[in-house]
């Protein structure tokens, strides 16, 4: 069991108020993932909740335990840190058994532990290895070893990903999205990286300024944003947004409209643009095409789409696929 | 060309590096050479480099003279002492500077400081009628306690260095795995600080062992360390050159063998922060 309550949490330093009174649930076994801009109070939120920091006021629940004055280690929650945080003067065998031999656990069960962890994230030929002479992927394993032999009540992720380079980031991504599949045990994970967010969580916390800005599953981000942050944050390329009068003429403040449902035409549509960039990627084309009284526009058209710099197109949003929001930027 | 020049030019740095070396080391040298003159030749002019009679008299009649043992045992209490004693305090204290800082910090590390910048002797009277007073005159505990207060800026301050260098997130990742505060220093901190506490260390027991201005002033025979043996040897009856150089080497001697053995050491914790 994993569940986390968090209830009126709030964290200060000093005069600044990082992060303003919040509720969270998180279930047991879910795959949560906090996502924001930078200095969005995310990786402050996942300090708390680990117990690395103190919360101003607040309490936090772990399957209906009060923790809130618990030191990190008593909450059974294991941690994978962005720099992995390895203990550099010890071999891959001496890291992973680490928090077992804190525990006191007797010499034996250790080793089977830490051999079958090593086994899990394929890293018994390294055992003897230290740190220093692994390269990052390995060692994002290692700290991932680390966390599973504590068999925690759920794991926490500090942007584990990204000081790793692209293609190992979507490799890693995959391997943890599998072990939350093995372990099915409770998984709270930040990034800033939406793309991250929307390929592996069962629910996604969008935060901004410390608050909760919308909770939801990916596709319900997606299709349904509460508001211009979520709309503007979540989806890759980002959501087209329109003020002003074109705004107007849907009976809204600003409308906002996604790349993949603008539809491209060269003989007629809605807005008439001129190409600024196109973007060739095989499987698909973006165009930020600058349309008079609407702004620079990004589309995206499936597969390959022959248009370059200052051809004319047409584009047509889809009807049903609009977002609408009022003056304050929620959505109507 | 630009190889050659490269070449050329180190050729040239390296004389240049030898040269500063050796004027650096020459006096060292000629202290030693001297220690082995007779008193007549140590003050013959022009004086003879290499070609003279070498003779250990003077440290036959220095061993007589004074008990050579005895100052050196006071100079080992006081230089370890001090320093077993500093880090005792320093530790902790750089250890709450770099893990825990606060707002004022900063503002302590550069108050520690200035008290280096103040001239000794600016303290002697009250220090030695205070030292007199509680009968700490000549001994090796009152040495120990002053040479602990006036070396702890300069250890505080290296640890401190040294610490900022390990990431705070190691320690978190301990604390996580359930190291107790004591444990997460005796299994994380301290194998990782190792290089910087030994070198810490190292730099202070050589800089007490030559401490002088305060082993002079606060003793006479009792806890006298080896730099009063040597400044023994410049007497009102006039300056003996071979003894006093005699009594030079022997103090220097363990010191510069320590230091010897531990010169890599003492380089990184000199240069460490300088360099990744």
């Amino acid at each position: 069991m994993g569940s986390i309550h968090l209830a009126k949490v709030t964290k200060s330093f000093g005069e600044l108020t990082v992060i303003p009174s919040l509720d969270l649930v998180v279930e047991d076994g879910e795959f949560v993932v906090f996502v924001g801009p930078s200095g969005c109070g995310k990786s402050t939120l996942l300090r708390l909740i680990a117990g690395l920091e103190d919360v101003s006021s607040g309490q936090i629940l772990i399957d209906g335990a009060d923790v809130t004055r618990n030191a990190p280690a008593q909450r059974g929650l294991a941690m994978v840190f962005q720099s992995y945080a390895l203990y550099p003067h010890m071999s891959v065998y001496k890291n992973i058994a680490f928090p077992l031999r804190m525990a006191g656990i007797d010499r034996t069960v250790i080793d089977a532990k830490v051999r079958g962890a090593a086994k899990a994230l394929n890293l018994t030929d390294y055992l003897d290895r230290r740190p220093g002479q692994l390269s990052g992927g390995q060692r994002q394993r290692v700290a991932i070893g680390r966390a599973i032999v504590r068999e925690p009540e759920a794991f926490l992720f500090d942007e584990p990903l990204s000081n790793l380079d692209a293609a190992l980031r979507v490799a890693m991504r995959l391997e943890i999205s599998e072990l939350h599949h093995q372990l099915k045990t409770t998984m709270i994970y930040v990034t800033h990286d939406q793309v991250e967010a929307m390929t592996m969580a069962d629910k996604i916390v969008v935060l901004n300024r410390g608050r909760i800005e919308q909770v939801g599953s990916p596709l319900d981000l997606y299709r349904k944003p509460r508001n211009r942050f979520v709309a503007g944050f979540i989806g890759s390329p980002k959501m087209n947004l329109i003020d002003g009068a074109e705004a107007a003429r849907h009976g809204a403040a600003a409308i906002g409209v996604r790349p993949e449902h603008l539809a491209l035409s060269l003989d007629g549509g809605v807005w008439k643009g001129t190409v600024r960039v196109s973007e060739h990627l095989g499987s698909d084309t973006f165009l930020h095409v600058d349309v008079e009284g609407v702004g620079v526009l990004t589309v995206r058209a499936g597969g390959e789409f022959p248009v370059h710099y200052g051809d004319h197109v047409w584009l047509t949003p889809a009807p049903d696929k609009l977002h609408r929001f009022n003056e304050h930027g929620e959505a109507l | 060309m630009a190889r050659a020049v490269t070449t050329r030019r180190k050729a040239l740095l390296t004389v240049i590096g030898w040269t500063v070396g050796f004027l650096v080391f020459f006096p060292i040298l000629w202290t030693v050479l001297t220690s082995f003159k007779t008193e007549g030749e140590a003050i013959a002019n022009p004086p003879s480099f290499l070609a003279f009679d070498w003779t250990t008299e003077n440290y036959t009649e220095v061993q007589h003279r004074s008990d050579y043992f005895l100052h050196m045992m006071n100079s080992v209490v006081i230089s370890f002492g001090s320093t077993a004693l500093g880090l005792l305090f320093a530790v902790p204290a750089a250890w709450a500077m770099a893990f825990a800082p606060g707002k004022r910090t900063k503002d302590i590390l550069m108050w520690m400081l200035s008290t280096k910048m103040m001239p000794a002797v600016g303290v002697l009277v009250p220090l030695y009628i205070l030292f007199r007073d509680s009968g700490l005159l000549d001994t090796r505990v009152g040495l120990v306690g002053v040479l602990t207060l006036i070396d702890l800026p300069l250890i505080v301050w290296m640890l401190y260095t040294y610490f900022r260098e390990i990431p705070g997130e190691i320690l978190e990742a301990a604390r996580m795995d359930g190291a107790s505060l004591g444990k997460e220093i005796v299994f994380v901190l301290a194998p990782m600080a190792v290089p910087g506490i030994a070198s810490t260390t190292l730099l202070n027991i050589i800089l007490s062992w030559n401490e002088a201005f305060w082993t002079l002033n606060l003793t006479t025979s009792n806890a006298a360390p080896l730099t009063a043996f040597i400044a023994s040897y410049s007497s009102p009856e006039g300056l003996f050159w071979a003894k006093l150089s005699a009594a030079s080497t022997l103090a220097i001697a363990p010191i510069l063998v320590l230091g010897w053995f531990s010169q890599r050491q003492l380089v990184r914790g000199l240069t460490f922060g300088a360099v990744k």
